[in-house]
């Protein structure tokens, strides 16, 4: 008996030597705020990959290697992210994964580049799945960075779109944070709305301090006597959730017009108030009709596993997906070659076809514009509210394309 | 004039809870000749545990509760702590809170996460007051407004008319002198100090559901109440409460001022397309009240109503 005992036992440890031998473990660094003003923002992205890395591990891993998510913390700070990146790459990571933040994002594209130069047969990927300023994949784009969130311009084309098929808007407040993205939200909002509603007076264009504004109290009251009809904002992270806040708080009822209104608690802060004035454009529209089974699964399941925050980051699950897809055609995990195979992929999202540009490395996916609505399948925030889609909100992927000036260096 | 009555008023309120804050800071101060670098993390204490106690009981309890509790850990750590360091001298107990406040913040993260907590205005306040210039105002900020004046009025009355205070005042000054008349320097002490705590934790229970309360919440406020205090003057409780309301109206004003550079000193030339010019007061608000202090340390550096150079 003993003995049999023994046997099992040593099989068991042998064949879990065997598994260890064959599953290597793939590092991808997390880098991203984790705590702080801007955590409830990073910490629901860096869930949403440790999930999709679970349901390809589940799935037998990207060939055969077991994905490992790390997490580090960078504060929001440029500095920091590059002390979290250098961590990343002596812990063997060969993948960088990051998001909030173009002025973070901008030092990790500038890092990776020269790593990969100092360092042949070390290099490493960035995989950027929200930092949206349109350089990084035009004049500064690079071999080694992938976008998989759409830029400014692309965004902005939806909202401006919208505005333009409304007559009644005659006056638009353009509000977001002091760094190159809320300079470049505001730049391309100024130009695109020249073009389609010259009509239109800009009423205000105001940057405020990154994560630092407790009080936007005093910015919604400027709103309010500028007399404007529609806001457009960048804003993301808490800055998001403050300034609905306080506009809410002055019972304010005209249109915000959003790049992250999903951003968790805003429309908890704003309520029933939300309905029909709070919009965001984004590659998620989760109360849309023809949604794919396993997508609504997806949703499901995230909520049942994370119940603080609502499945937000989509592109996060397009991101693996992608990789898991680019890596098997690969067959090998090695970066040069992942990124080679990335060069004009496509995945079957669960909102609509997304396919990698091979000429600037920019994901190119349908959009849509939703709005906050009572009564929907999947509410956001724990409340009884989400999204749904607004009439004629879908941007086909080909309309949300814009061309890009990148002419980008590839290794041999 | 809508500009300016918004402005008036939002200045007020945020002036008023800068004072609260500072309140402590100075007493503490003039008192021990100590910087207390783990002030603005009291207020981030008193925000978490009303946030808990608001959980469990009601707002109204936590608004009584927890700044008792915070003052309750204020005096613990002056009686068991800084007593004991104060014998190696001011270095050493700048060191003792500069580490507190390091403490007290990672112990946050411990207990309540290192996000954001969902720490509401109570349900009672959250309705708009009344309408103003298009603009609904939040009654939640007139009862801010109240109990930052009440708690204003009651620690004037302490200091100024009670014998209680007439003691705290001449411990301040004449420590030596008031425990050869009898009385318990070390107790009076620490209740100053526990008191201090106290107001910076009622700031923080009324500040921490309006504003947002999460870890930052300490080092973001730090600053600022210590520009309150320099710029006051070092001790001065009069003056504490106007630098406090000169920097809220200051801060809260700059940014509804819709004007440049430019337009101010275009008389000598500075041009509107100038990187220079193109900056708004708007976007400097955060920057005024360190260009207040290094103006004061320059001009007076005894701060408005000191009475002792810093």
């Amino acid at each position: 008996m003993k003995s049999t005992v023994k046997a099992a036992l040593a099989a068991a440890v042998s064949l879990c030597a065997v598994q260890a031998a064959q599953a290597d473990t793939l590092k991808m660094a997390f880098i991203d705020p984790l705590s702080g003003a801007m955590a409830s923002s990073g910490e629901p992205a860096y869930q949403s990959f440790v999930l999709a890395a679970e349901h390809i591990n589940a799935d037998g891993g990207v060939n055969g290697d077991m994905i490992e998510i790390l997490g580090l913390d960078n504060k929001i700070s440029p500095k920091e992210s590059l002390v979290q990146l250098q961590k990343a790459i002596d812990q063997g990571a060969r993948y960088i994964i990051q998001g909030n933040g173009s002025s973070v994002a901008s030092a990790i594209i500038d890092a990776v580049n020269k790593h990969n130069a100092r360092n042949p047969g070390e290099e490493v990927v960035f995989f950027n799945y929200a930092a949206v300023t349109p350089e990084f994949t035009n004049e500064a784009c690079s071999f080694w960075h992938f976008r998989f969130d759409a830029h400014t311009d692309m965004k902005m084309n939806g909202i401006t779109d919208w505005i333009a098929s409304r007559e009644d808007i005659k006056k638009v407040y353009l509000i977001g944070q002091d760094y190159v993205h809320g300079e470049a939200v505001a730049h391309a909002a100024e130009t695109q709305l020249a073009e389609k509603r010259p009509d239109i007076e800009i009423v205000g264009n105001e940057l405020h301090p990154l994560a630092k504004v407790k009080d936007f109290t005093p910015y919604v009251q400027k709103i309010i006597s500028s007399g404007a009809d529609a806001v457009i904002t960048g804003n993301w992270g808490q800055d998001m959730t403050l300034l609905v806040k306080a506009a809410a708080d002055a019972g304010q009822e005209i249109p915000y017009l959003t790049f992250y209104g999903g951003s968790n608690g805003a429309v908890a802060a704003l309520g029933e108030g939300a309905i029909d004035t709070l919009y965001q454009v984004s590659e998620l529209a989760a109360n849309m009709e023809d949604v794919p089974e396993e997508q609504n699964a997806l949703v499901e399941e995230y909520k049942e596993r994370f119940p603080d925050y609502d499945y937000y980051y989509h592109r996060a699950f397009v991101t693996l997906d992608m990789f898991d897809k680019a890596a098997e055609e690969a067959g090998s995990n090695d970066p040069i070659a992942v990124a080679y195979a990335l060069e004009g992929m496509s995945v079957e999202g669960g909102y609509g076809a997304a396919t990698m540009r091979a000429e600037d490395h920019q994901l190119q996916q349908p959009l849509y514009i939703t709005t906050v609505a009572a009564d929907v399948t999947y509410p956001v925030d724990n409340t009884n509210l989400g999204w749904r889609l607004v009439e004629g909100g879908v941007i086909p992927a080909d309309a949300a394309e814009t061309p890009t000036t990148c002419e980008m260096e590839r290794p041999d | 004039m809508e500009t300016l009555v918004f402005a008036l008023l939002n200045g007020a309120i945020y002036g008023l809870l800068l004072f609260m804050l500072s309140s402590g800071l100075t007493l503490i101060f003039s008192m021990m000749g100590v910087l207390n670098f783990a002030h603005a993390s009291f207020y981030m204490l008193g925000a978490y545990l009303a946030f808990t106690i608001t959980e469990g009981t009601s707002f109204w309890i936590a608004l009584f509760l927890a700044p008792v509790l915070v003052g309750g850990v204020g005096m613990l750590v002056e009686r068991y702590g800084l007593r004991k360091v104060h014998a190696q001298g001011h270095v050493a107990e700048l060191l003792f809170t500069f580490g507190l406040a390091y403490l007290i913040d990672e112990l946050v993260k411990i207990f309540w996460g290192r996000t954001a907590v969902n720490y509401r205005v109570p349900e009672i306040l959250d309705f708009p007051l009344f309408t103003l210039y298009g603009a609904q105002y939040p009654a939640y900020r007139i009862f801010i407004l109240f109990v930052a004046a009440f708690m204003l009025v009651a620690l004037w009355y302490l200091l100024k008319k009670t014998r209680a205070g007439l003691i705290i005042q001449a411990a301040l000054s004449h420590p030596h002198m008031v425990g050869s008349l009898g009385h318990n320097v070390p107790l009076i002490f620490m209740t100053v100090f526990g008191a201090g705590c106290a107001l910076a934790g009622l700031a923080g229970v009324i500040g921490g559901n309006y504003f947002v309360t999460d870890p930052a919440m300490a080092v973001q406020m730090g600053p600022i109440v210590f520009v309150v205090v320099v710029v006051g003057g070092l001790g001065s409780l009069e003056g504490a409460f106007v630098a406090a309301m000169l920097i809220g109206l200051l801060q809260t004003s700059a940014i509804s001022i819709n004007a440049s550079l430019a337009d101010i000193f275009g008389f000598i030339g500075l041009g509107a397309d100038t990187e220079l010019g193109e900056i708004t007061i708007a976007s400097m608000a955060p920057m005024l009240p360190f260009l207040l202090l290094v103006l004061i340390l320059m001009i007076r550096p005894r701060g408005l109503m000191g009475d002792r150079e810093v």
